[in-house]
């Protein structure tokens, strides 16, 4: 199967079936006052074919805790479905809705022990009673981690400073889009495998607010 | 013990005890036998009240048209219809086993069934087979939450998008579509668009040709135009090129008796073992 960055060098000929439909992407996930916010580009690629320009890669899982997909498409949209049985399952049993660590937990414990036959690195982000806004890291090998932001998929390693220079805790909505959605965009325009339009999706107690920069409107920095 | 009127019934599964013997053969030079796979251009859109589904009509293995009039959009539910790409068998078998438990599921719950239904269905059965199912889809259909239409892939993701071209000429058909499509597009130039696109896959793509298969599918009724259109006819002899009876002239003749052949027939004799 072809790799996160597949971009153009994993192709052997141009076969498109035997490509695996694979998110060379560019995803986050960063915590504010009141929430987190989640943002991701919108390039599905097989091979060095943009099968999907406008593809959705922020996949509810409940009304409160949402996943950002990194990896094969096929492998990640079947963890996710199966996240999201288990998780709306233990909330009926439960009479409330799921914790985050909760939901992240199931994710881990797929990934980990799937880890030979997976190619899935996914951000868990949602808010809960008990902690609020929090994200959850789980890279390729099944590990999981909380961070307060965090970034993932190949476009991700042209912007660790930039994040890391910019990120403040406590930030307002407004604030923590704007820092959102100029990382996703240094991204993009550095990384092949990434590009479109930006999603976002901003998960507050009052549930999740969906919001798309167009190609057109994205935030410009030096071009040259 | 096993015997004719109490057979051991096999293991169950599949049996890998081939596999270690065709790697050897193909590492001393032996060529695999391989499976006819559709070189293909299989598209479809959504329009004002449904969705159009179109595919050219050739299938190819390795560089022979094995099929020249070949059906690519199969039939999965009244409401529903699916293209298929890639390894003919798979596409073939897929849709006729998702179209059982689709019927089976609408006669369950006594309502037509979803296209979301059947993605989930399609998807989660390629996913377990991990892409050895070759079958690339397209799958439209109409339901009580409208129009819609979703890409399938062999590994077993899928997305939900307005418009869709699959197969080796989804390239040619994707520029007429990224050209041509609009929100609301009204049935008639919805079936332009899709003729145009596959049109595009049989002159530009060589896996692709011959007709053009579309179906639309609106609220409670599905039209399935077989040969819609012939994209590039073979032409018609003009004027007759026999020539006439004495065209070429006699030189010479000569007349020769063949002599009177007789036949005889022989008996077989026994052989003396005295």
């Amino acid at each position: 199967m072809a790799s996160i960055c597949s971009g153009y060098a994993a192709m052997d000929g141009n076969d498109w079936r035997n490509a695996a439909h694979s998110t060379g992407t560019s995803i986050m996930a960063a915590e504010f006052d009141g929430g987190v916010i989640i943002g991701a580009d919108s390039r599905t690629t097989t091979g060095a074919y943009i099968a999907n320009r406008v593809a959705d890669k922020l996949t509810k899982i409940t009304d409160h805790i949402y996943c950002c997909r990194s990896g094969s498409a096929a492998d990640t949209q079947a963890i996710a479905d199966i996240v999201s049985y288990h998780l709306n399952f233990h909330g009926m049993e439960l009479g409330e809705e799921p914790l985050v660590e909760v939901g992240a937990a199931i994710f881990r414990e797929l990934c980990y022990n799937y880890r030979d036959s997976l190619m899935a690195g996914i951000l868990v982000a949602g808010w809960d009673k008990r902690k609020g806004g929090q994200i959850y890291s789980i890279p390729i090998g099944g590990m999981c981690v909380r961070q307060s932001v965090s970034i993932g998929g190949s476009g991700s390693s042209y912007v660790y400073g930039y994040v890391d220079a910019n990120y403040k805790p406590n930030m307002t909505k407004e604030e923590c889009v704007k820092f959102v959605s100029n990382s996703l965009a240094l991204a993009m325009s550095r990384d092949g495998s990434s590009g479109g339009i930006i999603r976002l999706g901003i998960i507050t107690e009052e549930g999740v607010e969906r919001r798309v920069i167009l190609g057109n409107e994205l935030p410009k920095f030096y071009e040259n | 013990m096993s015997s004719v009127l109490c057979p051991e019934i096999p293991a169950a599964g599949f049996s890998f005890e081939n596999c270690r013997r065709n790697a050897l053969l193909e590492n001393k030079g032996l060529t695999v036998p391989k499976a006819t796979k559709t070189g293909t251009t299989i598209v479809g859109i959504t329009f004002k009240d449904g969705v159009i589904l179109g595919a050219d009509t050739r299938a190819t293995e390795d560089t022979t048209v094995a099929d020249k009039n070949c059906e690519k959009i199969h039939y999965l539910a009244p409401n529903m219809y699916c293209c298929g790409a890639g390894t003919a068998a798979d596409t073939e078998m897929t849709t006729q086993m998702i179209s059982s438990q689709l019927e089976l599921h609408r006669l369950y719950t006594n309502r037509i069934a979803r296209v979301a239904t059947a993605n989930q269905m399609l998807k989660q059965y390629l996913f377990r087979y991990q892409g050895y199912i070759g079958a690339a889809l397209i799958l439209g259909g109409v339901d009580v939450e409208g129009p819609h239409l979703y890409q399938i892939y062999p590994h077993g993701s899928s997305d939900h998008l307005p418009y869709i071209t699959m197969g080796s000429g989804s390239l040619a058909a994707m520029s007429v579509f990224e050209s041509g499509w609009r929100q609301d597009l009204e049935e008639e130039a919805g079936i332009k668009l899709v003729r145009d696109a596959i049109a595009a896959g049989v002159f530009n793509d060589l896996g692709s040709g011959s007709n053009i298969d579309v179906c639309i599918i609106r609220k409670g009724a599905a039209d399935y135009k077989r040969t819609y259109d012939e994209a590039n006819k073979k032409g018609i002899r003009q004027a007759s090129y026999r020539y006439p009876r004495g065209t070429t002239r006699i030189l010479s003749s000569k007349v020769v008796d063949v002599e009177e052949v007789c036949v005889q027939r022989i008996e077989p004799e026994r052989m003396d073992t005295a």
